[in-house]
């Protein structure tokens, strides 16, 4: 069996979708100042046992919807809009008390950078037994021989030893590991993982990213898996949401977006990174620009001033309204109007030969 | 000059020569007295050399060495052994005015375009300043006409002139350290990681303009990246290090064609590929814990406490040499010719784990038959 094989829109086997984020939004607000629209009407919902990933480069809001998921924003300048229901339950405005019994309990996280994620002066062992003690009301013994299997199960060898140890003295593959095995502890439902890789070496990176694999599948825990990383995404995810600038601008199951990206951006990140199995010298064609030069999306659409196939009514708002998400065929979703066309038959169509 | 004369080049002769080179780093204990304890081998008797407006690509984890050895050969970390041979002369040996004068003609493009950047200069004084510590440029006009076209080369606008670094794209940051690499019209220029502080998409524009700017000024490039991808994509010849030393160095398409030193072979299956179809089918093979500490590498080969070919005899306790395998392919690796012909097939990561004391969950563990220790890699594992 592989991961593959479960369908791409779990909710409708299973019954109910584990997460549901419904046109969530997030504005920084400073006195003085534009608010800023870091997330900006962000729609996908996660079933049991299912990897989403969310996909874009820095600044396009990804890191922040994971963290209004797991209501980690600041209070303060910060307005969060839209709902986000974990099993129904609505998570936004819902109280601190409830919120701390589920995070960790239902649903944890997984940081990008596991050095700052941990207390550097308390020894992983009491970072992860807190857990323990705070959501399963283990005792103290029971805590310990449960964080020594936990620590083992993640891989991490000599855990008995590696429980009394501070986290400066684990190297950056381990410590990521420890932190998997914390938000694994009480066996989450939800599991968030903000590019959880990113500050590895790649042969550290293959061995997490089987962590996660696995873990989804045996015990059919939900992963959203946040990355700018396309490899890692056509690996490990079922379903992938680009963002670009606070917004979800193409949906597809992992084979169709990357045999047939239809969104210019996806198209453009593709045929931007060199890849191991192509040819040499051929030569890559960026996208033009930074993230920087995006116009706001009252104004049409953001990708627009970067983009090859941007016209006119790209620019300017046509009969009021933003350039919409538009269903794209069967399981896809898409926001653009002028889309990549593929005159090939799909069949013939490979992810190198399609990004141009 | 101090050293050798520098002999009448040739265009067969290697712009960059590097034989034995070694680094040493003391580590020091003691309150009131400082002791060496002991030493951190990052580069660790490194020979290579590059030919004329080709491109060096060295890949390798963090912790290899890679970095050290590419300030060494600039003389921005003291070699402890061995020679770097610039164009004929030994860079190792300069002392003073003519180490600062060999200087001009090799460059460097740094990791952090922004930590590489004075935040207090703007980038018109960005670019003069080499030019003024040099001498070159004639005069006030000469220099400002200088930067314009250095500008206009790496495609940023002169309305850029008057500003400073902070308010840049990262993107247009690694430009300006490019365009300040290449104001002194050097012959090599090393570029230390020169993508990976960007985003994706702005990667693939600074990989295309250092090709480009190769083939315009006839540039020897040595580039250092971790990023496989990226240095197959660029690189003539690409060398693979571990722990301090070159285990592979082969022609680009060779080496990711068919790697021959284990390291390599895993280094290769680890990279994701951004296509579903690859991903799936893949070969995969995982390697088992961590690079070992270089103040305590492992003796004989460095690798064999990770290696899945690893042999009872030899591995253990005798050093490999770079061997050629075929043209221009050196390996280092005791068993390559049995490992490429599958007479040698490799272990689990959990048995190379609970023979070296260290664990990892490997995965496709059932099928030990095939040669690529992985099929169907996707699959779970069965758990006991």
């Amino acid at each position: 069996m592989t991961i593959v094989e479960l369908p791409p829109h779990g909710d409708d086997r299973t019954g109910r979708p584990v997460l549901e984020v419904d046109e969530l939004t997030v504005t920084f607000a400073r006195k003085g100042e534009q608010p800023t629209h870091a997330v900006d009407g962000v729609s996908f919902s996660v079933a049991p046992g299912e990897t989403v990933g969310l996909v874009g480069e820095s600044g396009c809001g990804k890191s922040v919807t994971s963290l209004a998921i797991m209501g980690l924003l600041p209070r303060r300048g910060v307005q969060v809009g839209g709902s986000v229901r974990f099993d129904g339950h609505e998570l936004l405005g819902a109280s601190d008390r409830t919120l701390r019994r589920m995070r960790g309990a239902d649903m944890a996280m997984v940081f990008q950078d596991p050095l700052s994620s941990l207390n550097p002066t308390v020894p992983i062992g009491t970072q992860v037994t807190e857990v323990l003690f705070e959501h399963r009301e283990m005792s103290r013994k029971e805590a310990v021989d449960e964080a020594t299997r936990l620590l083992d199960r993640v891989g991490i060898p000599d855990p008995a030893r590696r429980l009394k140890e501070y986290p400066h003295q684990l190297s950056g593959g381990m410590r990521q590991r420890a932190l998997i095995a914390m938000a694994l502890a009480c066996s989450p439902r939800l599991l968030i993982a903000d590019e959880p890789t990113t500050a590895l070496d790649v042969t550290i990176q293959a061995q997490i990213l089987e962590l996660l694999r696995e873990l989804v599948v045996d015990s059919g825990t939900a992963l959203v898996m946040i990355t700018h990383d396309l490899g890692v995404v056509a690996g490990l995810c079922d379903r992938v949401h680009v963002m670009y600038a606070g917004r979800i601008i193409e949906s597809a199951d992992r084979h169709d977006l990357f045999a047939r990206p239809r969104q210019p951006y996806t198209g453009g990140l593709l045929a931007s990174v060199p890849r191991l199995d192509g040819a040499r010298g051929v030569p890559l064609h960026p996208i033009r620009g930074s993230a920087r030069d995006v116009i706001p999306w009252t104004e049409g659409c953001a990708f627009a001033p970067r983009c090859d196939n941007a016209q006119d009514d790209c620019l300017t708002e046509v009969a009021g309204s933003t350039v919409p998400l538009e269903l794209d065929g069967p399981g896809r979703e898409l926001r653009c109007r002028h889309p990549l066309e593929y005159p090939r038959s799909p069949a013939g169509a490979t992810a190198s030969g399609a990004a141009r | 000059m101090t050293a050798v004369p520098a002999a009448e080049s040739t265009a067969a002769d290697p712009l960059l020569r590097v034989e034995g080179l070694q680094v040493h780093f003391p580590i020091k204990r003691g309150v009131f007295f400082d002791r060496t304890v002991g030493h951190v081998r990052a580069v660790d008797g490194v020979d290579l050399s590059i030919t004329r407006g080709s491109t060096y690509g060295l890949v390798g984890e963090s912790g290899c060495g890679k970095s050290t050895l590419g300030r060494a050969v600039l003389r921005l970390v003291e070699p402890t052994a061995g020679r770097v041979f610039f164009d004929g002369t030994d860079v190792a040996s300069l002392q003073g005015e003519p180490l600062r004068t060999i200087r001009r003609r090799m460059q460097m493009v740094f990791q952090d375009p922004l930590g590489s950047l004075d935040p207090r200069q703007n980038v018109e004084s960005l670019l003069a300043e080499p030019l003024h510590a040099h001498g070159l440029g004639g005069g006030k006009e000469g220099i400002a006409q200088r930067i314009r076209t250095l500008l206009d080369s790496v495609g940023l606008p002169s309305a850029a002139l008057r500003r400073y670094p902070h308010e840049f794209s990262g993107g247009q940051r690694q430009r300006i350290g490019i365009a300040r690499a290449i104001s002194l019209e050097p012959d090599l220029l090393i570029a230390d990681e020169p993508v990976s502080a960007l985003d994706v998409s702005v990667q693939a524009q600074v990989v295309n303009l250092l090709e480009e700017l190769q083939e315009r000024l006839g540039l020897t490039y040595l580039v250092i990246a971790h990023d496989l991808a990226v240095v197959k994509h660029i690189s003539d010849v690409v060398g693979v290090m571990y722990l301090g030393s070159l285990v592979e160095q082969a022609p680009s398409d060779v080496l990711y064609a068919e790697p021959l030193h284990p390291y390599s072979r895993a280094l290769m299956s680890a990279v994701p590929v951004p296509d579903p179809v690859v991903e799936e089918s893949r070969e995969r093979i995982l390697l088992a814990g961590d690079l070992p500490s270089p103040a305590n590498p492992p003796s004989g080969c460095r690798f064999h406490t990770r290696c899945p070919w690893r042999q009872e005899t030899r591995c253990d306790d005798e050093v490999p040499v770079l061997r050629e395998l075929g043209p221009a392919h050196l390996v280092s690796c005791h068993w390559a010719e049995e490992i490429r012909d599958g007479v040698l097939r490799p272990r689990s990561a959990e048995e190379v784990a609970a023979t070296m004391g260290v664990s990892v969950r490997p995965t496709g563990v059932a099928d030990i038959e095939s040669d690529a220790l992985v099929q169907g890699v996707d699959q779970p594992i069965e758990r006991t």
